[in-house]
């Protein structure tokens, strides 16, 4: 089963991720569908098993305050450096007040989980070939930081 | 000056860290080339041309002499014994091997500095006037604000890869000397009808291959609404920012693709929702950060005795009241004064310094200016709190070390990026150009006859030099493998910012000697009384420049 970094551990994940050109019948497992197919699909839908992912590019003010629904939402990193992923989690969680579990998927590395927590984010699905173990050491890189974020409501001069 | 306390320390210390373990795995293949590249430029290391190339932060120009001695030291051990100061207030190191880079780091994080952020697509050094604190025109001292600035900036964990870098400047004077309308964020201090402090916010300037004034979006924005209002202008642009062409990616673009009105309207709007968080700004916190720049402990001096002494001395060394007229600048407070030493003497890369001269700055702080040197984006070092009675003293000290160069805001103060000669992404050279230039000029009746007169050249239209805001700017382009050099006219960076304008078809580096030449006897000819260049300029307009430079030889 592929592994994942959930709250600072690697566990076995069973998420089935569904591309964007997805057509026909949805596996028989724990499906991430993606936000369109969600959209166009949404009063069909039995969302018990069902997740979402949404893509950076895509308006995560569509969601809004739906997101509670889901169990899992996840957000797609295309490239590592496109950091409109960021911004998504911290108004999934800050605006939208979702808490369910907030992964990231696609080509996030191992040196952001420090800021993807920050943001939001309690599971990783990072790239094939990766040291799940040693990885999630970086999840923990600085232990004092300036500015609230999804963690951390305070910032730092506020926190005495 | 701000002194970190416990919090600040750590961050810095668990940063080396980091970026030891970083280094460590590109070193043994176990983090790719693409990945090491982001995470090495937000801690200053660019692959240069020759070597390494590493940028140390100096937030908002200021250091002290500790900090200049360990730079020394630094510039002896891990590199070629100099360093250079650039157009944002920071310091390169050109030779440092990567290897040793976390061991500088560690040095570097021993007397409170860093090279966080000062490259990559995320929020860089916030820049200021080198005479913040002491200027005569100040409304209020900027340094506090780039410190608060700085701290919600080192690693925000949303803002740490942008579309594009981010740059932002703060100036606390009417006249601007942080060029704060060629920023991504300009805020200037202001104060309202009521008499309360807040900032005027700039948005969308910049150089580089497409220069803009930036816009106001907002008149007045209250000082406790600082970093909320920061955060709004940074999720609108990290969300909405150009990501497919890195050319059209910097918020100027946005900005403009938007219209400032409506790109305006959505930073309101997301603030809206993040104002009244306890992410704005407490009084505790903003007179805590207050508290580290209050007024040094200055002596009551008799300013008519000093400057009647002062007079006296020009009299006897004519040298010495050149300097006195270029390289000193007024001071708030009777008695004092602000020197710049000049790092740009005729063949010396500029803005480059020793590890001797470091020391021997280091050495003058300590004895006439409280023990702190400024940066500035002129590339020079400013002494801002000198006795005007210790002046004559300083001055020969500063010409025994090699800055007393009498040219400050003259032709041959030039700004200038390292260019072809390190930068890999230079088009052509700059160096070169700066000493033909001051070679050329090296009379200096001639220099100061012409008076204030701003000369920027860029190895590139990346625009590190800031040609674009010089009264000439000089631009290195790259035509079939070979170097030119476009020159503009016209630019400002001060309060009336402006962008010069194209004269005409390049010039070889070889030429460019004489074509300045051309245009400053235009200036010459054209000037009435003591007219400046800008000035001259913007009365009779580029084209008797044109027809002089391009005219046919008989």
């Amino acid at each position: 089963m592929p592994k994942i970094i959930k709250d600072g551990q690697v566990v076995d994940d069973s998420w089935v991720i569904i591309n964007k050109d997805f057509s026909g019948d949805l596996p028989m497992a724990k499906v991430l569908l993606p936000m369109q197919y969600w959209l166009d699909n949404k009063d069909s839908l039995n969302l018990m098993c069902a997740g979402i992912w949404i893509d950076s590019d895509e308006d995560v003010d569509t969601i809004g305050l739906e997101a509670n629904q889901f169990p899992l939402i996840a957000v797609n990193f295309p490239t590592f450096v496109d950091g409109r992923g960021f911004s998504i989690a911290r108004l999934l969680k800050e605006r939208y007040e979702f808490t369910g579990q907030l992964r990231a998927i696609g080509s996030a590395i191992r040196d952001q989980l420090f800021y993807l927590k920050r943001c939001g984010f309690d599971s990783f699905d990072l790239k094939e070939g990766i040291d799940l173990e040693s990885a999630a050491a970086s999840l923990n890189d600085f232990s004092v930081t300036y500015q609230t974020s999804a963690d951390q409501p305070e910032p730092l001069f506020r926190r005495g | 000056m701000y002194v970190y306390n416990e919090n600040d320390q750590k961050i810095i210390e668990e940063r080396v860290a980091q970026f030891r373990g970083q280094t460590e795995r590109y070193l043994a293949g176990e983090l790719a080339e693409d990945e090491f590249l982001p995470l090495r430029l937000q801690n200053g290391l660019y692959i240069q041309r020759l070597a390494p190339m590493l940028r140390i932060a100096v937030p908002y120009g200021l250091l002290n002499s500790k900090q200049l001695r360990k730079l020394a030291r630094i510039a002896r051990t891990y590199d070629k014994g100099y360093c250079h100061i650039t157009t944002r207030q920071n310091i390169q190191f050109n030779w440092p091997q990567l290897e040793e880079v976390p061991d500088i780091l560690a040095e570097l994080a021993e007397v409170q500095m860093h090279a966080v952020q000062t490259s990559g697509n995320c929020i860089r050094n916030t820049t200021t006037d080198q005479f913040a604190g002491v200027a005569q025109d100040e409304l209020e001292d900027p340094r506090p604000w780039c410190e608060i600035i700085r701290q919600w900036s080192t690693f925000h964990p949303e803002f740490a890869f942008l579309p594009r870098k981010f740059k932002i400047a703060v100036c606390g004077t009417q006249g601007d000397r942080a060029a704060i309308q060629v920023h991504d964020i300009g805020l200037q201090i202001v104060r309202n009808d009521d008499g309360e402090i807040g900032f005027k916010v700039i948005v969308g300037g910049g150089l580089g291959r497409t220069p803009v004034i930036g816009s106001v979006i907002r008149e007045f924005l209250p000082k406790e609404h600082l970093l909320t209002y920061l955060d709004a202008i940074l999720r609108v642009y990290n969300r909405h920012g150009n990501r497919a062409n890195k050319y059209k990616a910097r918020i100027k673009i946005l900005v403009r693709a938007w219209k400032p009105d409506v790109f305006a309207h959505e930073v309101e709007a997301e603030w809206d929702y993040i104002k009244e968080t306890p992410a704005s700004l407490t009084n505790e916190e903003i007179n805590r950060v207050k508290s580290f720049f209050t007024a040094p402990d200055y002596q009551p001096i008799d300013d008519d005795n000093a400057e009647k002494e002062l007079k006296k001395l020009s009299g006897e060394h004519l040298a010495f009241s050149k300097w006195l007229q270029r390289n000193i600048t007024a001071h708030r407070v009777p008695g004092y004064a602000a020197v710049t030493l000049s790092l740009k003497p005729t063949g010396v890369a500029p803005g480059d310094i020793t590890d001797q001269q470091l020391d021997a700055v280091a050495d003058l702080a300590d004895q006439y200016s409280l023990g702190e040197v400024r940066t500035t984006h002129n590339q020079n070092l400013v002494l801002a709190d000198v006795k005007k009675s210790e002046l004559f003293e300083l001055w020969q000290k500063a010409k025994t070390g090699g800055f007393a160069t009498p040219n400050i805001g003259t032709l041959t103060d030039m700004i200038c990026c390292p260019g072809g000669d390190f930068c890999s992404l230079a088009n052509a050279k700059s160096i070169p150009v700066a000493e033909a230039l001051q070679r050329k000029f090296d009379d200096m009746d001639y220099v100061y006859d012409l008076g204030d007169l701003s000369l920027n050249i860029s190895g590139c239209m990346n625009a590190c030099g800031h040609h674009h805001v010089g009264n000439i700017g000089v631009l290195g382009v790259d035509k079939k493998g070979e170097e030119f050099y476009q020159i503009q006219l016209g630019g400002s960076a001060d309060s009336d910012a402006t962008l010069g304008k194209v004269l005409g078809p390049s010039f070889g580096r070889e030429e460019m000697p004489e074509v300045i030449e051309k245009i400053l006897n235009v200036y010459v000819e054209n000037r009435k009384g003591d007219e400046l260049f800008l000035d001259t300029y913007r009365r009779i307009g580029i084209t008797p420049f044109k027809e002089t430079v391009y005219a046919k030889d008989h």
